[in-house]
């Protein structure tokens, strides 16, 4: 039983996507409830995952494993560590929420709205459980086909453009991933030169392999350059600095609960896979970029220096309430960037956090935005102004958020980014010092956004506006509740990953 | 084993046999079929082309594939891979035949003519896919060439098909020429038509210092014209998009999938068989060369693809770029490209058939090529918009599609040999392919049409979609198709 939990987690969403297609056209009520369902089976599986994980081994569980094509040695096989197992959870919790919250505002094609998004679960929750990297690469690319169309049909006015450039950008960095894929594929079985045994795409096997004395995998110039096809590849998704245009453009377009996928998974896949694959596998690249001399052996903790301090700045600019959203993302996806690559527990025990808050927090700040769309048809920051009295709930939630996110102690954004920057700080303190100007910097605009939406004098226009309703505050509860006790209790989630880093951290840094 | 005689040939090419009777009887039939609207010419041909698909089984079952036959005293061999081509070719003129049923653009009174024609040109791939013999070869090929000039311009009241025709044929008797010339060179310095000798014979009079290696460079490039011009490769590519704009839909199909097969058949029979011990030739990096010609090609095919409106011409642009990204296959001779090669031609018979499937149906619905008729098409006509978004997203190679599984095999093929370049470029290429794959998803499913009304197509109409659409999805994912190309050899 325990075998199949996993891809039943994993292909549940397919199947519903089939049930749902299967459905008339007009029975939308029904549609809508039936994607509920199969959203929250997986959320049912992975609480239950979560509970029964075994906490005190990093050894992989609930592993699971076919052969898929034997000629190549390609494997379906998935399974769990503390890390992809947090990740999990995020994933199926915001499922059902993101059909919430598209209860009410999708107004043309539900049914195929639904079913993508059906097919975009499976691919997030296959990403994050396979351990076969060819699995990996098609579960990655598969949540790009349903993202074009959920962003460019039901999107806002410029949906075509952000559809495809989000599109091209994201297969840009896949396909440097592939040539990547395909070369270690092809050095698996090489030691000193000689063919041992097969190749294989098997990733735990694969990590193992890099550490054998002699193995063409562990080779430092190889691993220097596949480091940098898989980085590139990750980079694009997260999205770190150059390569971060597609996202303003991506959010402000896409439907809200498209937003709170984007943000609160889709990013979280390009670090998870940048733990998973270039820290595991290729501790010497990893080296190479993080641990040498000048920009290029600290580029890793500059990309982050830089995405936390410019996302910010850039979201001080912004009067579009979601763009705000959107680059703040990128400010706070740099700590997760810092964080790794400082290298040691506490800075990514603090990344890995950090990605599990920031999914549930910029989740929270998306659907609060959508909110306030679904009401007022607007976005601009400016444009409001005295809601607080108008939408006393609302405002309540949405101060929570703003303090979560811009690391208010006591609420979870604060633990995440803190134990990044302890973990920088002992790497390179000036980068790290110069970080926290981002913190300052989030502080104001999620201030003054606060001010300029919520106080002052209520804007005539919107002397009618109604206050939040109950689902949507279902679909904010569950992740309003998890900040705080996250921010309370953090061990709760650290404890499920502690274990893998410290294994990941002994990889990186033999004794 | 010795070769066959003549008369012990013929019962190891019962296939082309039959395909020769049915297109004579087809002719005969039409004679006497009254009603020029009866298709009753398609299912003859159809049933002449079942046969010869038994017949191939038949003959599968008297070969050993490790022990390839030579038949009429070495001009022809049966062995896995000319089965292997045999039954790709079929399908793609079944599936021609039937896309013609379906389409309204072909005259009713030639009926008779075009069939006959298709079975004949399969017979002409057939003998391309088995030729061991220079002239052989050149025999096969023209065979082909002669009658896709004839398809080409069958639309009789259509100028742009007969320009179509016209440019081939002007474009393929310099090609043939230059091949042929490049085949009398390879012949007069080698002594011998058969290939599988020439390389061993060619080996002997370049030490000897009989024959310059100039001489057998030039020989070759001579025929490289040929068989590129057959697949078209760059720069013998100019041809292609011309002739698949004002060809009937169902021909580009054909030529675009079938002719290109055969196309790489010879190429791959002529240079594994002829040239698999590439030391007598080590003057030349031939692989480079290759690699050059394949990099061109699949780029100069997707940047020309870039900025078509016209959907048939855009597929003829992006069938050239395929043809780039199997010639990858083909770069270093090894055993794995031939088999990538061989995945990737049962991916791309299935997906660029259906694109082109989808091309005349629309064709007929809207009556236009062009892009604007497949506007709003997700809800004019959700099946067959679903199918084309599936075939492209196929040819541009997203997982969890075939194409992408095809091209993985390319990839791996080439980087296997640390040709890391070629797959930089061939990647870079499937990203610029999406940009105008995408352009036509985009209006299916991003724009909307001003007219609405739905279409309707018949249940076996959706039918033979769905013949198309699930080899699409379903090939990577079976193991089957793995261990079948990897088990096709040429010797």
């Amino acid at each position: 039983m325990d075998q199949i939990l996993l891809s039943l987690m994993i292909f549940v969403p397919l199947l519903g996507m089939v049930v749902v297609f299967l459905l008339p056209n007009d029975r939308e009520e029904l549609i809508k409830r039936v994607a509920l369902a199969f959203t929250l089976i997986p959320l049912i599986l992975a609480v239950y995952l979560f509970i029964a994980y075994n906490k005190s081994t990093f050894n992989i569980q609930f592993p699971d494993s076919v052969v898929w094509i034997e000629t190549f040695n390609i494997n379906y096989h998935v399974g769990i560590d503390g890390l992809s197992v947090t990740l999990l959870l995020l994933t199926a919790l915001l499922g059902p929420i993101c059909v919430l919250a598209s209860w009410r505002n999708i107004e043309k094609g539900l049914k195929a709205y639904m079913a993508l998004f059906l097919l975009l679960e499976t691919g997030m929750l296959g990403f994050f459980a396979s351990l076969d990297l060819f699995l990996f690469f098609v579960f990655f690319e598969l949540t790009l086909l349903p993202m074009y169309f959920l962003i460019g049909v039901w999107g806002g006015p410029r949906r075509e453009y952000a559809a495809i450039k989000f599109f091209l950008y994201t297969l840009f960095g896949s396909v440097l991933m592939l040539v990547a894929i395909i070369a270690v594929y092809l050095n698996s079985n090489i030691i000193n030169g000689v063919v041992e045994g097969v190749r294989t795409f098997d990733i735990p096997e694969l990590i193992q392999r890099a550490t054998v004395e002699g193995h063409a995998l562990g080779d430092s110039g190889f691993q220097k350059w596949v480091f940098l096809g898989f980085f590139i590849g990750f980079a694009v998704k997260v999205p770190i600095f150059p390569f971060h245009t597609w996202l303003p453009d991506a959010h402000v377009e896409a439907p809200t609960a498209i937003s709170v996928i984007l943000a609160g998974v889709l990013l979280k896949m390009g670090t998870y896979g940048f733990v998973r694959i270039n820290m595991a596998m290729f501790p010497e690249g990893l080296d190479y970029f993080t641990n040498g001399e000048g920009f290029i052996g600290h580029s890793l903790a500059l990309l982050g220096f830089i995405n936390i301090v410019y996302g910010s700045f850039c979201a001080l600019a912004q009067t579009d309430f979601k763009k705000l959203v959107a680059y703040s993302s990128i400010g706070h996806m740099g700590f997760v960037i810092l964080g790794l690559a400082a290298r040691n527990a506490e800075g990514i025990n603090g990344a890995v956090l950090q990605m599990f808050n920031h999914g549930v927090i910029s989740a929270m700040l998306f659907l609060l935005v959508g909110v306030l769309y679904d009401r007022a048809h607007h976005r601009e920051i400016n444009g409001f102004g005295g809601l607080g009295n108008r939408m006393p709930i609302y405002t309540g939630i949405t101060t929570l958020a703003f303090m979560a996110s811009l690391g208010l102690p006591g609420l979870s954004g604060f633990i995440g980014e803190a134990l990044s920057l302890f973990g920088a700080f002992q790497e390179f303190p000036l980068l790290t010092i110069l970080s926290t100007i981002g913190i300052v910097v989030g502080a104001a605009y999620f201030l003054w956004t606060l001010q300029r939406v919520f106080l002052g004098a209520l804007n005539p226009k919107y002397e009618e506006l109604p206050e939040i309703n109950r689902r949507e505050i279902l679909t904010l509860v569950p992740l309003g509740i998890l900040t705080i006790v996250l921010g309370i209790w953090p061990n709760i989630a650290i404890d499920m990953f502690s274990e893998s880093v410290t294994n990941l951290v002994n990889i990186i840094r033999p004794i | 084993m010795e070769p066959l005689k003549n008369i012990e040939s013929l019962a190891y090419i019962s296939p082309e046999i039959v395909l020769v009777v049915f297109a004579v009887v087809v002719i005969i039939f039409d004679l006497f079929v009254k009603d020029r609207e009866s298709d009753w010419v398609a299912y003859l041909s159809l049933i002449g082309l079942g046969c010869s698909l038994l017949a191939i089984f038949v003959t599968n079952s008297l070969v050993d594939t490790n022990e390839p036959i030579s038949l009429f005293l070495g001009m022809i061999r049966l062995d896995g891979f000319a089965i292997f081509f045999k039954i790709l070719l079929l399908l793609a003129t079944a599936a021609t035949i039937l896309f013609s049923l379906r389409s309204e653009e072909l005259d009713v009174k030639l009926k008779g003519e075009y069939h006959a024609l298709l079975l004949a040109i399969t017979f002409g791939m057939f003998l391309m896919a088995s030729s061991t013999n220079l002239l052989m070869i050149f025999i096969s090929l023209e065979t082909v060439s002669l009658t896709s000039y004839i398809l080409a311009g069958f639309l009789t009241h259509s100028p742009r098909s007969s320009e179509a025709a016209f440019k081939y044929i002007t474009y393929g008797a310099v090609a043939s020429g230059t091949m042929l010339f490049g085949l009398s060179l390879l012949f007069g310095m080698a002594g011998t038509g058969d290939i599988t000798q020439i390389s061993s014979q060619i080996g002997t009079v370049l030490e000897s210092g009989d024959v310059s290696a100039l001489g057998v460079l030039i020989a070759i490039t001579f025929i490289l014209a040929g068989i590129g011009y057959k697949i078209a490769s760059v720069p013998f590519h100019m041809w292609s998009p011309d002739v698949y704009e004002g060809a009937p839909i169902p021909i580009t199909a054909f030529l675009s999938v079938a002719s290109k097969a055969a196309g790489f058949a010879l190429f791959l029979r002529f240079f594994y068989t002829g040239f698999g011990t590439p030391e007598i030739l080590q003057s030349i990096d031939w692989g480079l060369l290759l690699a050059i010609v394949s990099a061109l090609t699949m780029t100069v095919g997707n940047l020309a693809a870039l900025p078509q409106r016209n959907v048939k011409r855009l597929l003829a642009y992006s069938s050239i770029a395929h043809g780039g990204y199997l010639l990858m296959g083909a770069v270093l001779l090894t055993p794995e490209g031939l088999g990538a090669i061989i995945f990737y031609l049962i991916v791309y018979l299935f997906m660029n058939l259906g694109a082109f499937y989808v091309v005349v149906l629309i064709a007929n619905e809207s009556g236009t090529e062009m892009i604007e008729g497949y506007r709003g098409l997700s809800s004019r006509a959700p099946y067959v918009a679903g199918a084309m978004a599936i075939f492209l997203f196929s040819l541009t190679g997203i997982p969890p599609f075939a194409g992408f599984f095809g091209k993985w095999l390319l990839f791996n093929a080439v980087i296997s040999k640390g040709l890391y370049w070629l797959a930089f470029i061939g990647l870079l290429n499937s990203v610029v392919s999406l940009y105008y794959y995408a352009r036509i998803i985009k209006a299916m499913y991003l724009e909307s049409a001003e007219d609405t009304d739905i279409f309707s197509f018949s249940k076996s109409t959706l039918a033979l979609l769905g013949v198309f659409v699930v080899p699409t999805i379903l090939i990577g994912f079976l193991n089957i198709f793995y261990s079948l190309s990897g088990k096709i050899t040429l010797q």
